[in-house]
């Protein structure tokens, strides 16, 4: 290892803007997100590849963005929570969200969103099961899930009929 | 938490992939999904000079299966894996790559990363052992096929040397009237598996178990197979009695390691009780009964 710190070039689109950094590469997709271009929706919950409170949107697959270099995302496009809210008005997932009471403190919210926005895309009528298995690696230690679950629902039924 | 530092490459042909590595030496590594190698760096278990991005290297991601052989791309991802046609041909596989963590995880993590870390805890290598499947490694001297039996050799250990990749795994779909499951029992979707159980059978003229390849995972350094339990099975009808002697025998095989998991004897009853799980599973799939199968959480 040379002495000097090495810094790749990137090109990575978030929420459809384009951002071209140059980063070291050990920098983790979310300080990139974070810290690079200061959306600070994504959180840092447990760091250690297990709670999913990173989760954003890579290329059309939910990713754990404390477990990904930010020069493997070069080139790719990133939706981030901050990119769901369209003129002003919430996403239905959100509102969802909001009105069956699916969060409590919210940290988990952003990574539950991003991971359920995958989910409903591919299956817009899903089972509660589903649900289960698609937000099996997102944790949340406020609501007991149930409210999640149920938020799941409501959005997927509200977007079926918008 | 930032992993010490690195360089990093890019390049763009598996040729170029494999010169890279030889030339940096043993202190540079692969990076494939990253999802086993970002949380070790990121604990700094371990500091490489050099990571050498293989993800997009052009041919490695493919699936296919010509007239019952085969081949899998070492850049598939245990999600595309579990979506794909393949697992109609061969459930087992399904089993496996569906139950691998959680789906951010399976989107980003490859079955060529998953044996070439041979980590006791992943399932891909433990699963291959009941398909007798066939490592394909490209190094500086040309390519080598290596049996999977041969390829693992001891926990994180595999025969690779410095500068070799897995490019590809190769088995052969088993015949109409062969069965498998296979099981792992997880605390939840994110945490590697406690204990985990792989059974591939053949059943022919009136259920007698023609052929029968078995094997425990997270139970030893290795995958755990067992030639005594294989043979108490083979040529016989599959009774319960039979299959728990099966059971013991290859439970005797095994060293699961105390851990946060659980204890050996815990790990041990764990086994037993997948074991007899899988059987009936890949029993009722031999005979041709379609079950969806995945991963147990407590
Ligand atoms: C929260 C969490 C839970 C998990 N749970 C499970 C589980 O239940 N079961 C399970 O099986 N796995 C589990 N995993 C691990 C996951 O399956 C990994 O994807 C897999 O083990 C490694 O694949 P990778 O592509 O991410 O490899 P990487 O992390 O990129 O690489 C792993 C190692 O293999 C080397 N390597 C990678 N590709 C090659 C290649 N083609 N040739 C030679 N060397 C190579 C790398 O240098 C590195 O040493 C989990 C991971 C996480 C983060
Ligand atoms: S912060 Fe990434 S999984 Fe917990
Ligand atoms: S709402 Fe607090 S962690 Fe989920």
């Amino acid at each position: 290892m040379s002495e000097q710190i090495q810094r790749i070039p990137v090109e990575i689109t978030v929420n459809g803007t384009c951002y071209k950094r140059e980063v070291e590469p050990r920098m983790l997709l979310v300080e990139f997100i974070r810290e690079e271009i200061n959306l600070t929706g994504t959180h840092i919950g447990c760091d250690t590849s297990y709670c999913g409170a990173c989760t954003v949107i890579l290329d059309g697959n939910a990713v754990k963005s404390c477990t990904l270099f930010a020069v493997q995302a070069d080139g790719g496009e990133i939706l981030t929570v901050e990119g769901l809210e369209k003129e002003g008005e919430l996403h239905p997932l959100q509102q969802a969200f909001s009105t069956e009471h699916g969060l409590q403190c919210g940290y988990c919210t952003p990574g539950m969103l991003m991971s359920s926005l995958v989910l409903l895309a591919e299956k817009p009528e899903p089972e509660d099961k589903d649900i289960r298995k698609c937000l099996s690696g997102n944790l949340c230690r406020c609501t007991g899930y149930q409210n999640i679950i149920n938020a799941v629902q409501t959005a997927a039924k509200d977007l079926r009929e918008a | 938490m930032y992993p010490a530092p690195f360089c990093y490459h890019r390049p763009g042909s598996l040729k170029e992939a494999v010169g890279l590595l030889s030339e940096l030496g043993e202190a540079a590594k692969p990076l494939a999904g990253g999802q086993s190698l970002i949380p070790i760096l990121k604990l700094r278990m371990d500091e490489p000079s050099d990571l050498v991005d293989i993800s997009r290297l052009p041919g490695l991601h493919f699936m296919q299966n010509d007239d019952g052989n085969v081949r899998i791309g070492a850049l598939s991802t245990h999600a595309l894996i579990g979506r794909s046609d393949l697992v109609g041909a061969v459930p087992i596989l399904g089993d496996c790559a569906n139950g691998i963590a959680d789906p951010q995880v399976r989107a980003r993590g490859t079955i060529g990363g998953s044996v070439s870390s041979a980590d006791p805890s992943c399932d891909w290598p433990t699963l291959l052992h009941t398909l007798d499947a066939v490592i394909v490694c490209h190094g500086k001297a040309g390519v080598r096929t290596v049996p999977i039996r041969e390829f693992i050799r001891d926990s994180y250990t595999t025969v690779l040397d410095d500068a070799e990749l897995v490019t590809e795994i190769r088995f052969k779909v088993p015949p109409a009237n062969s069965g498998g499951a296979y099981i792992g029992f997880k605390k939840s979707a994110p945490a590697y598996p406690t204990a985990a159980v792989g059974i591939q059978l053949t059943l022919a003229d009136g259920d007698v178990c023609q052929q029968v390849r078995l094997a425990l995972g997270a139970a030893g350094p290795r995958p755990v197979t067992s030639d005594e339990a294989e043979n108490l099975l083979r040529g016989k009808v599959l009774t319960s009695e039979l299959l728990k002697q099966a059971a013991e025998a290859i439970v005797e095989a095994s060293d699961p390691p105390a851990d946060a998991r659980g204890s050996s004897d815990f790990k041990r009853a764990v086994l037993r009780s997948l074991f007899m799980q899988a059987a009936d599973r890949a029993i009722e799939r031999a005979a041709g009964t379609q079950i969806m199968g995945n991963h147990e959480y407590v």
